[in-house]
Formats: structure tokens, sequence, C-alpha cells
């Protein structure tokens, strides 16, 4: 199923992406420098820039695009809708509300909020699921979208509301809300190996399922798959996945729209081929975007959720004006 | 409520797949009502009636895809709802009516998801797996055809693709509904002749059709159901009368049989003077 001849290139993208976000930005460092270091060398401050500054922002940025460009894929087959975004399951807005809720507490954006916007990501989730299931249509994706955008919108005033009552909770979480894979260390990424873990399991085990699923559901069934354990584990695995990267980066709007879009335009409509592209593409998107952000208006940053959307409108667009995109 | 013929009960003792007073519904609204069938080993047999009547929904409930109400279908001796789906889908496939597959989708690619219910969750691809597409392949004649996207092949070579799916799933049972709906008249001659080709080979099918003088051509068997109950079971030439078509359709007609294979043929078809 790795059979399109994209792939290999996506990979080759994802190295050049890295080997640039470790060259340049987050720290002032001559190339050479850097290059230095790469080979084992360099001085004690450059050491520091490349593997303490830029070595986690990569390592995070791989996981985050990774979590996002896979669960936008699962949710756009599981919908049948190629504009189906992780954060329609009331997923990100789930967790923006929990990290605002937490920072209201006195909980500032440096620490706390990893295992909070996981905890809201799965509340948020299981919310839906429930209002979907109460009123016995667990099983039809468009409701279970509807109702999470419900939801979400629900969560978004909350948290507006919050914002409105606490001045230095309003910065703290307009902060949070742009996104950002900036200072966070290594810490922060172990605690959401588990969960990532866990939905890599649950992709396994629905990938070949889900790829029935879109010849209908009744084929699917007659195949000898059970269509609703597989909606479920979609459901789980986007909530788990999502909930990681809005933990680690915040919710980065647009990378879990844009990355299965490219990789469908690019390797055709079966999901495993889409998951597989996803696997290079999502992070090669945000260490492109995390790359720019710091080149753009150096020596400051501009926040990651605007370059991930001013860098995945175009490519959209061109990909929608020269290609053919496979309808799901 | 048999008014006509009745399932003859040796016949249910050697056939793979039966029902015994299935009842089926959809919510409240009862589709099918304490119903008898039984489907001849290595024949095809084709399930006929008026829309609504509740054909689709017998091979929804034989094919384990709903649950029935009441009754069980049982397959092989044993109830179908005591059997995991995969097992199941080793012994029976199903061709649901109006399939649509992603864009792009390859006819190899098609068939290959007839493979499923044989290979594990991690499973790699066989050499029994390649070895059924392609015999899937040969079955269908679109051996021509296997590297085509789907969306760029005539009705009948796609509905031969996906018959040929079934065909990978290598069961002994195939049921289809309505195989040859929206198809041409020479795409229909096209799948049926496949479908009859397949029995020849010892599957047992069962196929919804709705073209009375089709299923009386094809199909050693036909089961004539009305208002979810069956009103008729057997050979078309013992069962189709004129009786019989107009309790289903509400029309009269002549009916003649056919020189060349002894099915019946309708005349003279017109709308019942009520």
């Amino acid at each position: 199923m790795k059979s399109t001849p994209y792939y290999w290139p996506a990979w080759i993208l994802l190295g050049l992406v890295g080997l640039t976000s470790l060259l340049f930005g987050a720290g002032t460092l001559e190339l050479r420098q850097a290059f230095a270091v790469l080979a084992g060398q360099g001085t004690e401050e450059a050491r520091f820039i490349v593997l303490e500054l830029r070595l986690p922002r990569l390592a995070i940025g791989l996981v985050t695009g990774l979590a996002l460009g896979v669960a936008g894929a699962l949710l756009q087959t599981l919908t049948r809708n190629p504009l189906a975004e992780p954060g329609l399951l009331g997923v990100s807005a789930g967790s923006a509300f929990a990290v605002s809720l937490a920072i209201l507490a006195g909980a500032s954006t440096a620490t706390l909020t990893t295992l909070v916007s996981q905890a809201g990501a799965l509340a948020g989730c299981g919310l839906v699921i429930l209002a979907t299931r109460i009123q016995g249509v667990g099983q039809d994706p468009v409701r279970l979208v509807l109702a999470g955008a419900t939801l979400s919108a629900l969560l978004m005033s909350l948290t507006s509301l919050i914002m409105l009552i606490d001045q230095r909770a309003a910065d703290e979480i307009r902060f949070w809300i742009t996104g950002s894979i900036a200072g966070k260390n290594w810490e922060q990424l172990t605690t959401t190996l588990p969960t990532l873990v866990i939905s890599g399991f649950i992709v396994i085990a629905v990938a070949k399922p889900l790829a029935s699923l879109a010849l209908g559901e009744r084929v699917a069934r007659g195949l000898g798959h059970r269509p609703g354990l597989v909606q479920l584990g979609v459901v789980i695995a986007v909530a788990l996945l999502t909930g990681s990267a809005t933990a680690l980066a915040g919710p980065l709007m647009f990378v879990g729209l844009v990355v299965p879009f490219v990789a469908r335009a690019l390797g055709g409509a079966d999901i495993r081929k889409t998951l597989w592209l996803c696997l290079p593409l999502g992070p090669a998107m945000i260490i492109a975007a995390d790359t720019l952000s710091r080149l753009l208006v150096a020596p400051s940053e501009m926040p990651l959720g605007v370059i991930t959307a001013l860098l995945g409108a175009p490519v959209l667009l061109v990909i929608i004006r020269t290609r053919r995109i496979p309808t799901l | 409520m048999n008014q006509f013929v009745t399932v003859p009960s040796t016949l249910r003792l050697d056939a793979p797949l039966s029902a015994c007073n299935l009842t089926m519904a959809h919510g409240h609204h009862t589709v099918l009502s304490e119903l008898d069938i039984a489907l001849p080993a290595g024949r095809v047999t084709a399930i006929v009636g008026p829309n609504g009547c509740g054909k689709s929904t017998l091979l929804n409930g034989l094919a384990r895809i709903h649950k029935p109400r009441h009754g069980s279908v049982v397959l092989n001796g044993a109830d179908i709802q005591t059997l995991p789906a995969r097992q199941v889908a080793q012994k029976l496939a199903l061709l649901p009516q109006d399939n649509s597959a992603p864009e792009g989708l390859t006819v190899t690619d098609l068939i290959r998801f007839g493979r499923h219910p044989h290979q594990g969750w991690l499973s790699q691809w066989s050499d029994d797996d390649q070895r059924a597409v392609e015999q899937a392949l040969a079955a269908a004649d679109i051996e021509a055809l296997a590297d085509r996207a789907l969306d760029t092949l005539s009705g009948g070579q796609r509905q031969r693709a996906w018959v040929a799916m079934s065909i990978a799933q290598e069961t002994p049972l195939l049921l289809l509904d309505e195989p040859t709906s929206a198809l041409d008249l020479g795409h229909q001659v096209e799948v049926f002749e496949l479908i009859r080709t397949l029995a020849g080979r010892g599957k047992t099918i069962a196929m919804v059709v709705h073209d009375l003088p089709s299923a009386c051509r094809y199909a050693d068997n036909v089961v004539a159901m009305c208002g979810g109950e069956i009103i008729g079971a057997g050979a078309p030439a013992d069962v189709i009368t004129t009786e019989l078509i107009e309790t289903l359709y509400g029309i009269t007609c002549d009916l003649m049989q056919d020189p060349a294979s002894g099915s019946p043929v309708l005349l003279n078809i017109r709308r019942m003077q009520r």
C-alpha cells in the first residue's frame, strides 16, 4: 500500500525540512557552526543552541505533525468529507477550554498544559459521542460532526468568557491559542508518548476496515468488518492524536485539513496510501512552518499557528487548481 | 399464509443457508414476518417481488447484515448470529446494490478487498491471496481491465469487477442484491451469464432480481415475495403462474414457454382491471 511514487520523495522532503530547521533560526548561530555540531563537534554554545533549542522543537514538530496529519486523514475518511478537520469533533475546543480553566485556576502555559489539554480533548470528544449515542445516531458520521461543531462553538464561547473574566488568564490563553512549539522540552514530549502509542495501535487495527468502509457500510459488513467498532476506534484515535498535538503545540488549525488533502491528491483515495503519505507530510509542514516562523521576523518569532495557515492556504489553492482531488 | 407452493422440507436439510421463522423489522415497522426459506446447494435462487416487499431486507438478514427480530438464519447448521462476522464472511459473500468506490480505485485494488475475511490484522499479502485475485479476474473475464480505474469502465465491466471481488472472497455462498439494476440488456446478459458460470462451478447463489423474465431464464429456483411473505417457491416453470403475477404486480398477462430454455415468458402484459 506504500506503492505511490510520492512516498519516498515525501520522506526526502521531510529530511531536508528537518535539516533546515536544525541549521537556521532559534538562536543566532553561524551556519558553519551548526554544521560542526551536526558533525559531532562545535562549541559549547553552538551545541546548546542546536541540541537543546532546535532539536526538541524538531522532535515536537515531528510528533504534532504526524498526529494532526493522521487524525485529519482518519476523520475525513470516516465522515466522507474532505473538509472535515480534527477540530470538528470538539477535540481542540475541549482541550482549549480545559487549558483555559487550568490557567484561570492559576497554572501558567509552561506548566500543567500537557495532561490538562489531553484530558480536555478526551472529555470534549466523549461528550460529542455521548450526545450522538443518546439520540441513537452514534453511527452517523455527519451527525457526529454536527454535534462536534455545536459543542466546539459552546466551549469556544465559554473560553472567551474566561478570557473576559481574568486579564492574566486572557494573556496566557491568547498566547497558547495561536499555537507554538517553541520553548517546549523533552518532558512534555514524553508525557504524550503513551497516548501516541495507543492511537498508533488503533490506527493499525482500523486502517484496513476503514478502507473497506469507503466501499459502503454493507460491503464492509459483508467482508466481515464491524463498522460500529471501526468508527468508535477512529473517533478515539482522532481524539487521542489531536489531544496530544494540542497539548504540545496548542490548537494548530489547518494542518489536519491540508496535509491529508495533499496526501490524497498525490496518492489516491485509499486511506492506507493517504496515511502512509501523511506520516512524512504532516511533520514536514509543521517543521517548515516553524522554521519560517523563526526566520520571517528574526530575531523575534511569528506565532506558528499563523504560519501554518499562511503556508497551508496557498498549497491548498495550488493543489485544487492543478489536480483532480479524489472524492471520498 | 403460503397460498401457492411451500418450500419442500427435504430441501432444507442439505441447504447451506436457510432461514426459519424469520421476522425482521425496521423500528416498529415489520418488514418480514415468520418467513421460511432454504437455498438449494449449487443452484441459483432468484428472489422476485414488487418494490418494498422485503427482498433486500431478506438478503440483509440472510447475510447477517441486520439482526432478525425473531427466528434464525442457519448457515451450515449453525445459527448465523452466533458466528463471528469474519467466519461468516469466509462462507458467504454479499454484493449489495448500487455500490460506489473511491475515485481512482483500480479493478485489482477492488478485488483485493475480497481477501479481507481471510487476512489477519497484520498479515501480509499471501500467495493464496494473489492466486485468488488472479482467478477472480479470470472468472469474471476482466483480466485485460486489471489495472484500469473503476470509474473509467462501462457499467457491465464495473459490475463484473464487483462480482469478481465477491469471487475472490472464495465463499461457497454468494448473495447478490439486484446485480443487474441500471445495466442495459447486453450488460445484464453479461452479468447473468457470469452468475450461471459461478453456479456451474458449485457456488450456491441467491440474487434479488427485478426483471421476472430474467429471473425465470437464469435461476433454477424462484422465490416470490409479496408484503413480507413468501407466496411461492420452486422451479420457475412450476411457480410462475398468471395468478402469481397478478398477486405480485397487479398485472395480467399470458404465459408461454420459451422454446429454447423451457422457462416461462410473459406476453401481452397489461394493467389489471379492478
